[in-house]
């Protein structure tokens, strides 16, 4: 009898059920279950790259990320030569997609015809959706030929001299490596600095304009410089990316741990090492110390992120909107 | 240098200026039109039945499919959407319509990070989660690392659509004495369906082409996997592994999967797409 259960005063934890079931109590728990979810996942994820990097970080301290040698079999590991190539090739990326990038993001918001912008804004955003293994695939069968063809001999030819294109030259490299990132982070580059570039207001535009100035003029000395941050922040974006990619470099890089500052030479990346050795390494050590280098590839990447968002934050109208 | 001259001057920077980034444009959505167009003509030309439907045949053999790697890709795939959609969307709900400041500027936060960490590092994750603890590589393993990254997308995606619902439909419903989760479940979710599903769609599109993580978690197989407790193979993790290997056939395998896979990847992406503008210009009308 449902009118005699009423009068029965409720005990603690019956009365709790009850408010919950009447509320909108249960809706709030489950979806702030939800968002603690992804606090606890994230924790979670920084704390067993901590705990299972432990016998490394144990037996090598700091000096593991100055360590030239990388040598399982006599169980003697460091990071130098990963770092040197993850930087190298992230950096030599951002070198030959900044200003490519960014002269297209400038072109699709300030310069094209509406409808010709948003044809191409199309192709380039559906560029940022082909996996990683694809560019890997066509890098090793279509662009090491094409480079070793037609670009590294006039390169070799003309700045052979130098120490930076000295050295025999087998395709795999990090010049290869360098090319097929850059190709890679094209799309976020154009993409994000593209709406940086559009959030600027338009009677800033206008306003220089009005003075008599071309369209180049308007761009280059009022448009770019108000959305300066927003540009710095999607070459951080584009950095980060780069700096954990793994499929495409692994299979152009050429997986040789080793420093040299020829872009001509193999080198071999964080993600590249991990994702070649990690099934294949025996003793736990070995794993500990790859684990350790997923630890280092964490690190870098955050710090560049947070700048990254830092930078973007304010000047892009989806992240206003989002903050 | 006369005003006339300076004037002409100016204009043909302008111009230049003009060409030069257009150029840049044009040589960028041209990678994509080369990427396509490439993949077209050699992974067409190896694409067969027996790709579809048969197993991969053992070294040295000709022929044979990958079939084994479809079915895995799926598998890992409906695993990872079941993993990591419930939580992005609830997360999602969270910061749109619950969010306390604090906490939900922590979650928020919290989310970017997550989808910044590079996706080996995920692999890495879910290796010592699941691998670690099981004691051998599974399909499992290889469906949490790619629910894992689908999450933070889903979480902001879900959000940003449901900002984007006009406050009048909360206060109407609300107006009318619904509770608020009757409100946000009737009223507000539906009226954000389309952005969300299409969000899915996308975070889909972009986990199904992930590799790294699936390395050394689901691992590979050449034979059928069955259930969820066995390495397996996938799309991606073969294209790798036949890409690198020293076989013609097998080169011209990973072709085949490498069109499948990006085929099956940008229909997807496109269809979202379109499912959204159309939304779009039907709502603006």
């Amino acid at each position: 009898m449902p009118r005699s259960e009423a009068r029965v005063p409720l005990g603690g934890a019956r009365a709790f059920a009850r408010r919950l079931v009447s509320g909108d109590q249960i809706a709030r728990i489950i979806v702030t279950v939800a968002a603690a979810l992804i606090l606890l996942v994230t924790v979670l994820l920084v704390y067993e790259l901590w705990i299972n990097s432990y016998l490394s970080r144990e037996k090598f301290g700091w000096h593991f990320l100055v360590t030239r040698t990388w040598d399982p079999n006599a169980g003697e590991f460091g990071a130098l030569p990963f770092v040197y190539g993850t930087l190298v090739t992230s950096l030599l990326s951002l070198f030959i997609a900044v200003p490519l990038g960014v002269g297209a993001a400038i072109f699709l918001s300030e310069l094209a015809p509406p409808r010709l912008s948003g044809a191409l804004t199309f192709l380039i955003e559906l560029l940022a959706a082909v996996p990683s293994v694809i560019y890997g695939l066509l890098g090793v069968f279509v662009m090491l030929p094409l480079i070793k063809e037609y670009l590294a001999p006039p390169l070799r030819s003309a700045l052979g001299w130098t120490p930076l294109f000295e050295g025999p030259f087998y395709g795999v490299s990090i010049l290869a490596a360098g090319i097929v990132l850059a190709l890679m982070i094209l799309p976020f580059i154009v993409s994000v600095s593209r709406q940086v570039l559009l959030a600027v207001p338009a009677d800033q535009r206008e306003g220089a304009l009005a003075l008599g100035a071309t369209r180049w003029e308007t761009t280059s000395r009022v448009v770019v410089p108000f959305a300066r941050r927003g540009i710095y922040g999607s070459i951080f974006l584009a950095l980060a990316r780069a700096l954990g990619e793994t499929m495409a470099v692994t299979m152009v890089v050429g997986n040789v741990p080793q420093i040299k500052a020829s872009l001509l030479s193999p080198g071999y990346s964080i993600a590249a090492v991990i994702a070649n050795e990690f099934t294949e390494a025996t003793g736990d050590l070995y794993i500990n110390a790859l684990i350790e280098l997923g630890l280092v590839l964490f690190g870098l990447t955050i710090i560049i992120n947070g700048l990254a968002r830092l930078l973007v934050a304010g000047t892009s109208r989806a992240s206003a909107q989002s903050a | 240098m006369t005003p006339a001259m300076r004037l002409r001057y100016r204009h043909a920077v302008n111009n230049v200026m003009l060409g030069a980034t257009g150029l840049s444009t044009i040589a960028i959505a041209g990678v994509l039109l080369f990427i396509l167009g490439y993949l077209f003509v050699n992974g067409a030309r190896d694409l067969n039945l027996a790709f579809f439907t048969e197993l991969p045949k053992p070294v040295g053999e000709l022929g044979g499919g990958m079939a084994n790697a479809i079915l895995g890709s799926a598998k890992i795939l409906a695993l990872a959407t079941v993993i990591g959609v419930p939580v992005g969307f609830l997360g999602g709900v969270y910061l749109a319509e619950y969010g306390d400041r604090g906490f939900a500027f922590v979650v928020r936060y919290t989310a970017d990070l997550l989808n910044g960490v590079p996706s080996i590092v995920v692999g890495i994750f879910a290796y010592t989660l699941i691998v670690l603890r099981m004691k051998h590589f599974s399909a499992l393993a290889g469906g949490v690392a790619l629910g894992l990254m689908m999450i933070p997308i889903a979480v902001r995606s879900t959000e940003e659509f449901l900002r984007a619902v006009p406050t009048g439909l909360r206060e109407g419903a609300l107006a009318l004495g619904t509770p608020k989760w009757r409100a946000l479940a009737t009223v507000v979710i539906p009226a954000a369906k389309e952005g969300i599903i299409t969000g899915i769609m996308l975070n889909l599109a972009r986990v199904a082409g992930e590799t790294a993580p699936l390395l050394f978690t689901s691992l590979n197989n050449r034979f059928w996997s069955p259930g969820l407790d066995q390495p397996s193979a996938s799309l991606p993790v073969m294209i790798f592994t036949y890409a690198v290997a020293p076989y013609d056939d097998w080169h011209r395998q990973a072709w085949a999967a490498g069109f499948v896979l990006l085929m099956l990847i940008l229909t997807i992406n496109v269809s979202a797409r379109l499912i959204l503008s159309r939304s779009r210009s039907a709502r603006g009308r």
